[in-house]
């Protein structure tokens, strides 16, 4: 089967197909969900970040896209070309997707230039040559192209793995957790590179993750997952401020959860007002506040019940733990000048500006619940004796 | 059985669970499939015939004290390899002593000498007209008693000084290797050392214990010409008589299925006495049990043992060997130019040949073939593929026999006159046939360990790059996997030099290889002429010994020095 990324289909944006569209994918494992019901589109050019705690179905969906496993259920397409659904599927050999994976996976018999022409096999000799020199100028490594893998460090390694898998021009390259056998020291530069790389062969990208920063710098879009579910696809900014779910607010940074009340548009915790929530005036409902401890400012205050119950020193910052009158426990970014001994009575607010994220459940809400109107304000309020 | 079996259990870790590019290949499954289906045939016919012929022939009249005999010649050699393989495995492990680091290798030599050369070199220098009883009869008179040697006691002590490396082997890596930090954590808990030993190595050791002797009794069961030297009647030397005697399918057939019921009952002893242990490699990391020095007296005789047991089984018989060959070429030069040997020597080194490069060929696809398509019934058709070296002989021999038997059948019924005619019994393609049936095991776990030692990305990856299965295996697999592939080839034409029951019940009228011919004449007390073939055998059975050493000393090395 023929694949052609030049012809538009469906899910694409302005003429270009996207790179990788799920629709409905489900893949079980005996009774073990690996991916339950899978939906996104990746357009063309992105670099997408798939993340989750282990077992979320993150590598599953890698080998589902790569044709590594069959779904029980749904369409995948690459650029364009249905690649599985009920009738057909294509094998992996056949999908212009390319991997990277976190051993690399070089051939260890070859040289670094016969590793990157093996998926060139069937261009003419000249041309072989010619596209090998190009994606190994790519990555900056053309002086080493006689060279056999156990002679290259571990970045390079990564650098020629990377240029293998870009090397037949596939539609989608997939990284699965490329930088996470490097050195803490060697990974931000290789991610750095891998990015600029990426983005210079202008090739769409799905990077597996479990590093939470990684995630959110790197990608143009991130993908949270877990339990075989995506629990929120969106850029990373609006999955760190706006949360969709609880577990993507605590499992994207660091959060705790208060139980608070909206009352006509102000929202009140144990630590009192925290702030407004616009469009909820006339509203009365239960909801979970999501307070980030970057959000979370103290003051000391004999007055106070909340007691600084254990600080962390993190360097720049210094972490409180704060136990509210209710036991429950708030967490503190300081910075490294301040520190509240342990016992300290602090009070506890929200930074201002602050919009935090409200949870009914364990689902984010914008708007007022059903059910949690009330009456429009009186223009003079009531007096409840 | 070969040296392999014991390679796989003392050397690789065990199967852990992989994933495949699970997407299938159905050609390539099926492949698998089909290789597990002409492997499994012969003996499903052994079965299925046995069965349907139930009744129909009478039993041979000494079947119960054949089914007796087998029973005792296998726990007797059980028996007798437990005591000395497990034996001067805690010796050599447990102690220091003078020469121990040199007996630590040495001991596995008799392996090289399979137990139908043992058995009449000990003939030669025990029976009635040897060295020894002339010497007694000289020194005592005529009527001197002195105990049968062509006995199942004495087939007995042949066979367990031949066989015990197999316990040896196996018992020391357990003493080693999965040991080592159990021992030292019983240790630091307040265990002494003889406590230490008692609760907690040997209960860690029996289920290498288990596996040693299953393999010893494995070989014993399958063995049917040492046995004859001794006159011991074992119901694999049923199959064979009643099968050369008087040509009746049935009848041998349902002694083969007796044969059948033994190794079923050997491999389930095997699981009952390992209990629910398995090899764990848990906490092989640490000192484990240190050697204590044995002084004087002591230490010189437990060197004695250990010498005693080299010399038995392997120097002895191989000075002896060498001595007929020598005198023989001394009193007639011409000894050793016979044309026949020649013939026999290249009959031997074809079908050897023949039968690894079929075995390697075939273990190469399944193992290619399982990495591509996985799934649970590819996975298990793969491993019926390997269960050849868990039936005897005789059993394989008369499988194979009986589906050839079915397959002129069906030719004939198709309208093929004559059927295969003498194509098949007339050749050696059966003997090849039963070879690859019961080689293919060594062949495809050599391969498999290679296999295993190639990522699964890095065949994801050739995927990923475009590259088509046949060309995978040709590029990546193949190349990646050459050095099991040569262990594999080595270790399965040594085996078919080494084999000899099959053979002797396959064989087209006329041809004979070295180890038949070492059989006949020592059948026939010619021992100065079987001494040359039979060289030539222990020369070529001493090369996977050679790797077997390899491997035990880098497990001595691995074991006891912390990295």
């Amino acid at each position: 089967m023929s694949i052609r990324a030049d012809e538009p289909r469906s899910g694409g944006t302005g003429g270009v197909p996207a790179a990788l569209v799920f629709e409905g994918v489900s893949k079980h494992y005996g009774s073990t969900l690996g991916a339950d019901s899978l939906d996104f589109v990746i357009p063309a050019g992105e670099l997408v970040t798939l993340i989750g705690p282990s077992g979320c179905g993150k590598s599953t969906t890698l080998r589902l896209a790569a044709g590594l496993e069959r779904p029980d259920q749904g369409v995948i397409r690459v650029a364009g070309d249905v690649v599985a659904d009920k009738r057909r599927f294509v094998e992996p050999e056949k999908r212009r997707v390319g991997l990277v994976f976190q051993d690399y996976a070089l051939f260890p018999h070859m040289t670094v230039a016969q590793n990157v022409e093996f998926g060139l096999d069937r261009l003419t000799r000249g041309e072989r040559r010619a596209r090998t020199g190009e994606v190994l100028d790519l990555v900056r490594l053309g002086h080493l192209s006689g060279r056999y893998p156990h002679e290259l460090s571990g970045g390079e390694q990564q650098r020629v793995a990377l240029a293998r898998a870009l090397a037949p021009r596939p539609a989608v390259v997939l990284l699965d957790e490329p930088f996470s056998s490097l050195d803490e020291s060697l990974r931000a530069q290789v991610r750095r590179d891998t990015v600029a790389t990426l983005k210079e062969a202008g090739t769409t990208g799905v990077l597996v993750t479990h590093d939470q920063t990684e995630a959110l710098s790197v990608g143009t879009r991130v993908v949270v997952m877990r339990g075989g579910v995506i629990e929120q696809a969106d850029t990373p900014e609006k999955v760190f401020e706006q949360p969709a779910t609880r577990f993507v607010a605590s499992f994207m940074g660091d959060a705790d959860f208060l139980p608070a009340h909206v009352h006509r548009a102000l929202l009140t915790c144990e630590i009192g007002v925290v702030s407004t929530v616009p469009g909820w005036a006339n509203s009365e409902a239960d909801v979970d506040v999501v307070l980030r401890p970057h959000e979370v400012a103290l003051q000391p205050d004999p007055n106070s019940p909340a007691r600084v119950s254990s600080v962390e020193y993190h360097g720049a910052f210094v972490l409180h733990y704060v136990t509210l009158a209710s036991g429950r426990t708030v967490r503190s970014w300081q910075p490294h000048t301040v520190r509240h001994p342990i016992g300290t009575p602090v009070a506890v607010t929200v930074a201002a500006g602050t919009t935090p994220t409200l949870l009914l459940g364990d689902r984010a809400i914008t708007s007022p619940p059903p059910g949690s109107s009330l009456k429009p304000r009186p223009s003079v309020p009531l007096q409840l004796s | 059985m070969t040296e392999t079996a014991v390679l796989a259990e003392a050397g690789t870790p065990k199967r852990r669970p992989r994933r495949s590019a699970g997407a299938g290949r159905p050609a390539w499954s099926a492949l698998v499939v089909l290789v597990a289906v002409v492997v499994a045939m012969p003996v499903l016919a052994v079965v299925l015939d046995g069965l349907r012929s139930l009744g129909s022939t009478t039993p041979p009249r000494d079947l119960p004290g054949m089914v007796l005999t087998t029973l005792l010649l296998m726990l007797g050699v059980a028996a007798g390899s437990l005591l000395v393989g497990g034996g001067l495995a805690w010796l050599v492990t447990a102690y220091r002593f003078p020469l121990r680091n040199v007996f630590v290798w040495l001991l596995v030599l008799p392996l090289a000498v399979p137990a139908y050369i043992l058995g009449f070199v000990f003939l030669s220098v025990f029976d009635v007209s040897g060295p020894v009883q002339t010497a007694l009869r000289a020194a005592f008179g005529a009527d001197v008693w002195v105990p049968e040697v062509r006995s199942l006691p004495g087939a007995i002590l042949v066979m367990s000084l031949s066989l015990y490396p197999y316990v040896y082997l196996l018992a020391r890596t357990a003493l080693i290797e999965h040991t080592a930090g159990t021992y030292d954590a019983a240790r630091t808990l307040g265990a002494g050392r003889g406590r230490a030993l008692r609760r907690v190595l040997l209960p860690l050791a029996r289920p290498s214990l288990a596996a040693g002797m299953s393999l010893v009794m494995m070989e014993t069961l399958t063995d049917f010409a040492t046995v004859q030297y001794f006159n011991v009647q074992t119901v694999s030397v049923g199959v064979y008589l009643v099968w050369k005697g008087t040509f009746n399918f049935h009848a041998a057939t349902q002694l083969a299925v007796l044969v059948l019921l033994f190794a079923v009952a050997v491999l389930a002893g095997e699981r009952v006495l390992r209990g629910r242990a398995r090899y764990h490699r848990q906490g092989s990391r640490g000192q484990g049990l240190q050697p204590q020095q044995l002084d004087g007296g002591r230490g010189w005789g437990a060197a004695a043992l250990c010498a005693a047991a080299v010399s038995t089984g392997f120097l002895i018989p191989v000075i002896q060997l060498l001595a007929w060959a020598a005198g023989g070429a001394a009193r007639n030069p011409g000894f050793l130019a016979d044309p026949r040997f020649g013939e026999y020597i290249v009959n031997t080194l074809l079908v050897a040949a023949v039968t690894a490069a079929a075995c390697v060929l075939i273990a190469v696809a399944v193992g290619h073939g399982v990495r591509l398509s996985g799934g649970r019934f590819v996975s298990s058709a793969a491993q019926l593929t390997t269960f050849g070296y868990a039936v005897p002989g005789a059993v394989v021999g008369i499988g194979v026999l009986i589906s050839f038997a079915a397959l002129d059948d069906a030719l004939e019924a198709a309208g093929v006159p004559g059927g295969t005619g003498l194509l098949i019994t007339g050749s050696v393609l059966g003997i090849l046939y039963a070879y690859v049936i019961r080689f293919l095991a060594p062949a495809y776990q050599a391969v498999d360990s290679s296999f295993a030692k190639i990522p699964m990305t890095l065949t994801f990856s050739a995927l990923s790059l475009g590259a088509a299965p046949r060309r995978i295996l040709a590029r990546v697999h193949a190349p990646l996997a050459r050095s099991g592939i040569a262990v594999a080839l080595m270790l399965v034409a040594i085996d078919a030099v080494k084999e000899l029951p099959i053979v002797l019940l396959l064989r087209p009228f006329g041809f004979t290889t070295a180890s038949v011919w070492v059989y006949e004449l020592a059948r026939e007390n010619f021992w100065e002429k079987a001494s040359l073939p039979a060289l030539v055998i222990v020369a070529a059975a001493i090369l996977p010994v050679l790797v077997l050493v390899l491997q035990a000393r880098s497990v001595e090395t691995s074991g006891k020095v912390p990295a």
